[in-house]
């Protein structure tokens, strides 16, 4: 397998979770299509350090998994401070910022 | 002590002084008396020190006192100081006498004025000393401009001393803005003068007129502008308006101010920088001409005022127009004596006018009347005035009088000199009317109420209308065997003809107001549509009505109409399309955040077809 197989993965994945993120009504459900996102972005980067032979990539990614976790507990925690204030997690409804 | 510059420094400084502590030192002015003393005092030292100066000083002898002011590299840009020489040390005793004498006179004057208002006062009066000596003293045209305008601003507050009566305010107002409009022109003139030569200093100017480096190119503009402020201060014609108006202010304020010494200075001006003018004799005759007129026009238009003060400020006018005749006929000299001896009577006769006043309660002089045996010092001294003020012989005004009228004929002036000789004989007359109704003829009804008022001044009043009445009386003697030679060949004719004119207008007016051997109306059927006019200031005043509101007001009135529509209206316009477009652009912002996914989405997207379009 070369390397155009790994990132015709990392490109259905992103593609999915950006089709994820546009469509989900559901705040929590928009997370998860960031984080399908993000890994996509991390299958390239390990991909690249495989067949480049270059260590960065994987020390890279080895630390944007970490921040990712973190990212995803913050975002979880606004949610429920969201639902807490508002007693909704759908997308649709948050608009106060509406002009 | 023996440079005159010296002495003439400390008589400036004296009401300098005088006027700081009455400024800084709030409870000494609000007592007023002690305020007034304080002045008089300071008044008095620096009279003291003007004589001292003009004893010491030599006639063309210039000493000078100076500090740098506005430093530059090729020596001091400008300089303030002291320039004493003959002229300006005879001037600044004339300046410090006359405003001592009206300081003394106003402590009786006004002595029914509050603590606090007549503090005011002599604090003005200590700022006009100053500022009147500072301009007398000026080394160059900077500091002259400087005090120029610090005796305008004093004439500006003195007039408007009554400031809660609506006349006196006007007045004030009036009188700043028309000598400030002819200031302009001073201030052009300066400014081209100093582009063309490089310097302020009056000594520099000189020797460069002497030497001849002067380029004569444009100097006629620049005399011109500097003649405009002179008109302007000394009200000449069409610039005389303003005087007849600041007689409301207090009468001491009229006879220092708006006779003897401020409405002078564009007299003395033209007088110190005479060499300047003599180099462009078209302006010159513009001088001439418009003082003769002026002089004129002003002895007509006394002659049919009722008000004693108004009557008074007409022949200032009138006599300042034969200062600047004699001036534009290029005899300097001659201006400058009538220019003194003027101070001295005019300010007796406007002091003599303000005791009537105060023993009245009316300035009208048909409500006066028979007060020769009520006041007879008054009248005694009045009388001094109006003769020394006709040109009859003894009397200061005579010789001086005579001189200007030999200098215009002797400049080449023959139309100018007839305007003059026949304002001569109106001197005469309107004097004498005045003399006649007011302390002869009947005694009015109106004044019979508050008889027990009408008595001679107090002594504070009556002193110093006796020294000015001994000095026109002393001056026009002394003249009369001992007086300055000519700078031109007099005519032989001349004298007797002078005498003849003012001793024709007395007896006119003798014949009219006193035997009523020709009636008055008869007089007023005869002239009639000459005093109409004169009524009505032959328009002047309604001239510049008419320029202010019809062309000033209506010219702002469309330029406040273009900035109101025009300017303001494109700013609105595009202020409101700013806000309509905003608010039209708000409705893009739904405040779904998947919505701005799109949008970046679409931003990314629009990117790569940029960066990977074909080129």
């Amino acid at each position: 397998m070369g390397l155009h197989a790994y990132l015709m993965l990392a490109a259905v994945l992103f593609v999915i979770g950006f089709f994820g993120v546009v469509t989900r009504r559901n705040t929590v459900g928009i997370l998860l299509g960031i984080e399908l996102m993000l890994n996509a972005v991390n299958i390239n980067l390990v991909a690249f350090a495989r067949f480049n032979a270059d260590i960065v990539g994987m020390i890279f990614t080895s630390f944007t998994i970490p921040i990712t976790v973190a990212e995803v507990a913050l975002g979880l925690a606004i949610v429920i401070l969201i639902f807490r204030m508002k007693r909704t997690v759908i997308a649709d409804h948050l608009d106060i910022l509406k002009g | 002590m023996t440079d005159p510059a010296r002495l003439a420094l400390l008589a400036l400084l004296l009401p300098a002084s005088s006027f700081i502590i009455l400024a800084v030192v709030t409870p000494l002015r609000r007592h007023g008396r002690a305020a007034a003393g304080l002045s008089v005092l300071f008044a008095a030292g620096s009279l003291v020190a003007a004589i001292g100066a003009l004893r010491l000083s030599t006639d063309g002898g210039f000493t000078e006192w100076l500090w740098a002011w506005i430093p530059a590299e090729a020596g001091p840009l400008v300089t303030i100081g002291v320039l004493a020489d003959g002229d300006s040390a005879l001037m600044l005793v004339l300046v410090a006498l006359v405003s001592f004498l009206v300081q003394v006179y106003s402590l009786g004057y006004l002595s029914d004025e509050t603590g606090p208002s007549l503090g005011r006062y002599y604090t003005y009066q200590s700022l006009f000393a100053f500022s009147m000596m500072g301009l007398v003293l000026a080394p160059n045209f900077a500091q002259l401009f400087i005090c120029w305008e610090l005796v305008g601003l004093c004439s500006y507050l003195l007039i408007g001393y009554w400031y809660t009566r609506p006349e006196a305010a006007r007045a004030a107002v009036k009188a700043f803005w028309i000598t400030k409009a002819a200031d302009v022109g001073l201030l052009i003139g300066i400014v081209l003068l100093w582009r063309q030569t490089g310097t302020f200093d009056f000594l520099d100017l000189l020797q460069m007129a002497d030497t001849g480096v002067i380029p004569l190119a444009g100097l006629g503009v620049i005399t011109f502008c500097i003649y405009l402020g002179a008109s302007g201060k000394s009200a000449q014609f069409p610039f005389h308006v303003w005087l007849p108006d600041a007689m409301e202010g207090p009468t001491p304020v009229s006879a220092l101010i708006h006779a003897a010494t401020m409405v002078t200075a564009g007299v003395y001006l033209l007088t110190r920088t005479v060499w300047l003018f003599r180099l462009t004799p078209d302006v010159m005759q513009i001088i001439a001409w418009n003082g003769a007129f002026t002089a004129l026009l002003a002895a007509v238009l006394a002659c049919v005022q009722t008000d004693i003060k108004r009557v008074l400020a007409y022949s200032t006018v009138s006599q300042l127009g034969y200062m600047m005749a004699a001036i534009g006929a290029g005899f300097a000299s001659a201006g400058f004596l009538h220019l003194l001896t003027h101070g001295i009577f005019k300010a007796l006769l406007f002091l003599g006018a303000g005791a009537v006043i105060h023993a009245v309660g009316t300035n009208d002089i048909f409500q006066m009347g028979g007060l020769a045996r009520r006041m007879p010092q008054t009248a005694i001294v009045f009388i001094v005035g109006t003769l020394s003020l006709a040109g009859v012989p003894l009397f200061a005004g005579f010789f001086s009088k005579e001189e200007i009228l030999g200098a215009v004929l002797a400049g080449g002036f023959p139309g100018p000199f007839g305007m003059l000789l026949f304002g001569a004989f109106l001197t005469a007359f309107y004097m004498f009317r005045v003399v006649f109704i007011t302390f002869f003829g009947t005694p009015a009804a109106a004044h019979h109420a508050h008889d027990h008022h009408v008595h001679d001044a107090s002594p504070f009043m009556a002193a110093p209308l006796w020294i000015l009445a001994l000095l026109s009386v002393g001056i026009g003697t002394l003249f009369a065997f001992w007086h300055p030679r000519a700078e031109f060949e007099e005519l032989g004719w001349l004298t007797p003809t002078a005498v003849v004119v003012a001793l024709a207008g007395i007896a006119f007016a003798y014949l009219v107001y006193q035997r009523r051997a020709i009636s008055a109306d008869t007089l007023a059927a005869v002239f009639g549509p000459i005093r109409a006019a004169a009524l009505r200031r032959f328009w002047i005043d309604d001239i510049f009505a008419f320029i202010y509101r019809g062309l000033m007001l209506q010219l702002a009135r469309l330029v406040g109409w273009v900035d109101r529509y025009l300017v303001d209206g494109i700013l609105n316009l595009l202020s409101a399309w700013t806000l309509m477009a905003g608010d039209r652009l708000r409705r893009m912002q739904s405040g779904r955040g998947q919505d701005y996914v799109y949008g970046i989405a679409l931003g990314v997207l629009l990117l790569l077809v940029w960066i990977r379009w074909p080129r």
